[in-house]
């Protein structure tokens, strides 16, 4: 590939960035000589992450399954919305007001609520990842079917081409940048969402040990199934960018000029 | 000879402002009409009469002689800009009309595959949009327009996009194509060279309200590229046309 960064050079800065901050950290961590329950090093959070591995591989379960189930919902009630407000105007302006009160609700509230309704299972925890991660994805795809080119528009109108199947020859795919813009950021909330849940009350999954570990004072602990927490974000993020490359293998022509 | 496509006295107006104020034009059979125009005349609304886009508030239209009732299904449309599906590949935006006519996909391809080498697209069957330049893209279009096997085709500035030189190559070549197959066409264009370059006729619209100005026979012998004669013609007609658009009060009528 002429002319695109080596992996190296795309990644290389980032690695440094970061291995920059650990480094920082532990260099403070040993010199200030502050408490190791207040502020753990990193090299304490990992070796403790090692030896407790069992029991965050145990929790990290139920939150990866939370988060995996509760996005899938959003993503496909997020579509179904999208569509119905593509064809029924009458069902956008009645339902996105109430869509965009439901992204002002104050999570610490809610989340004990949903709780309160739903119990300790798997669904309050889907419901509550719903609730963080659909709203950006919706507003991208309904975005998204208004950026079609109206002259596509005007094309397949004079084909005789039904609103059905303008809406699948070109209003969907049209969204495709959008969508994926707007799955960015909603996949970024999901894990997030899912250990709040579980905070606000689960018997097992990164949340409800996050907690455990704070009610014990092991802040070492607590770091641990935090950094769980990010590197799983960060799998997820990759992933959309991986199925953006094979949805979209157009994308990369456009981006590069041709020959 | 009878008319392929009539239009009598069209009128449409959005809201308060009047856009089109009673257009007449006639295209015949295998005859290259163009409309011609200043910018944000109505030229445009005319087409999305005819396609089905919007109602005309008043006026006739006839198609062979019968009122066109069905909007749909007699007009090959080519738009603004080449309107290509960035995320189909060639082949699948050429055959974008058949598929939505209902064509299955293998039979639909199976058709445009052999015009490709006289669009001169061979071997990029398969490419995306973007990986073509804007005189291919616009072959493209035309070659997606004008396998519906239409009655006419409706070329909206087909050309308006594309930098001069290639505009110039891409005119010469839509001659050359025309002359093969003789579609009944259509061109609404506000490029003066490119409606006398192309047409045996030319209506002049007014700007908005828009009405015919002038109908402009082009009595010019084709190919039009070739010899000196044809070309001082041609320079003559291009600056009556443009006088006129440029002096309408002038001129009004005098060429009716």
């Amino acid at each position: 590939m002429p002319n695109t960064p080596s992996f190296l050079a795309r990644t290389g800065p980032a690695a440094v960035a970061i291995a920059s901050l650990l480094v920082a950290w532990q260099l403070y961590s040993d010199l200030s000589g502050i408490s190791q329950t207040t502020l753990p090093s990193p090299l304490r959070v990992a070796g403790q992450a090692w030896l407790n591995r069992r029991a965050l591989a145990d929790n990290a379960l139920p939150t990866i399954r939370a988060t995996l189930l509760g996005f899938s919902c959003s993503l496909a009630g997020a579509f179904l919305l999208s569509a119905a407000m593509n064809f029924f105007a009458p069902v956008r302006r009645a339902l996105f007001p109430v869509f965009v009160i439901s992204q002002t609700l104050p999570l610490v509230a809610i989340a004990p609520l949903v709780v309160l309704w739903f119990g300790f299972g798997l669904l309050p925890k889907i419901l509550l990842v719903a609730l963080v991660t659909f709203f950006p994805m919706l507003v991208a795809l309904v975005q998204g079917y208004e950026s079609t080119e109206k002259e596509i528009t005007l094309l397949l109108r004079s084909m005789g081409a039904s609103r059905w199947r303008s809406f699948w020859l070109a209003r969907a795919p049209s969204a495709l940048p959008f969508f994926f813009a707007g799955l960015r950021i909603s996949i970024t909330y999901a894990v997030v969402g899912a250990i709040f849940a579980e905070y606000a009350g689960a018997t097992r999954g990164l949340g409800i040990y996050i907690l455990k570990a704070k009610n014990n004072f092991r802040p070492d602990l607590v770091l641990a199934a935090v950094a769980i927490s990010a590197a799983l974000t960060l799998v997820l993020f990759a992933a959309t960018g991986l199925v953006q490359r094979l949805a979209m293998p157009w994308l990369r022509l456009e981006q590069k000029p041709t020959r | 000879m009878r008319p392929k496509l009539e239009l009598e006295s069209v009128r449409k107006a959005f809201d308060a402002t009047k856009v089109l104020d009673g257009i007449s034009l006639s295209v015949r059979e295998g005859e290259f009409v163009s409309i011609l125009g200043p910018s944000g005349a109505g030229k445009s609304t005319v087409f999305q009469i005819l396609t089905g886009g919007i109602e005309a508030d008043g006026g006739a239209i006839r198609l062979d002689g019968e009122p066109l009732a069905t909007r749909q299904g007699r007009f090959a449309f080519m738009p603004q800009r080449d309107a290509l599906m960035p995320w189909r590949r060639i082949i699948d935006n050429a055959t974008l009309g058949l598929e939505v006519q209902g064509v299955p996909r293998r039979a639909a391809r199976d058709k445009v595959q052999p015009l490709f080498p006289e669009f001169g697209l061979a071997g990029f069957e398969n490419h995306y949009p973007a990986q073509l330049s804007g005189g291919m893209r616009q072959r493209a279009a035309l070659l997606r327009t004008v396998v519906q096997e239409r009655d006419m085709l409706l070329l909206d500035e087909p050309f308006g996009a594309l930098d001069a030189l290639t505009r110039v190559g891409m005119q010469r070549w839509l001659e050359a194509m025309w002359k093969r197959h003789r579609w009944t066409a259509l061109l609404v264009t506000h490029d003066v060279r490119e409606a006398v370059f192309l047409s045996d006729r030319i209506y002049v619209l007014s700007a908005r309200p828009a009405r015919v100005l002038h109908e402009v026979p082009v009595p010019l012998p084709r190919p039009r590229d070739a010899g000196a004669a044809g070309l001082r013609q041609a320079s003559a007609i291009e600056a009556a046309v443009l006088e006129s658009l440029l002096n309408p009060e002038a001129t009004e009528g005098s060429n009716r």
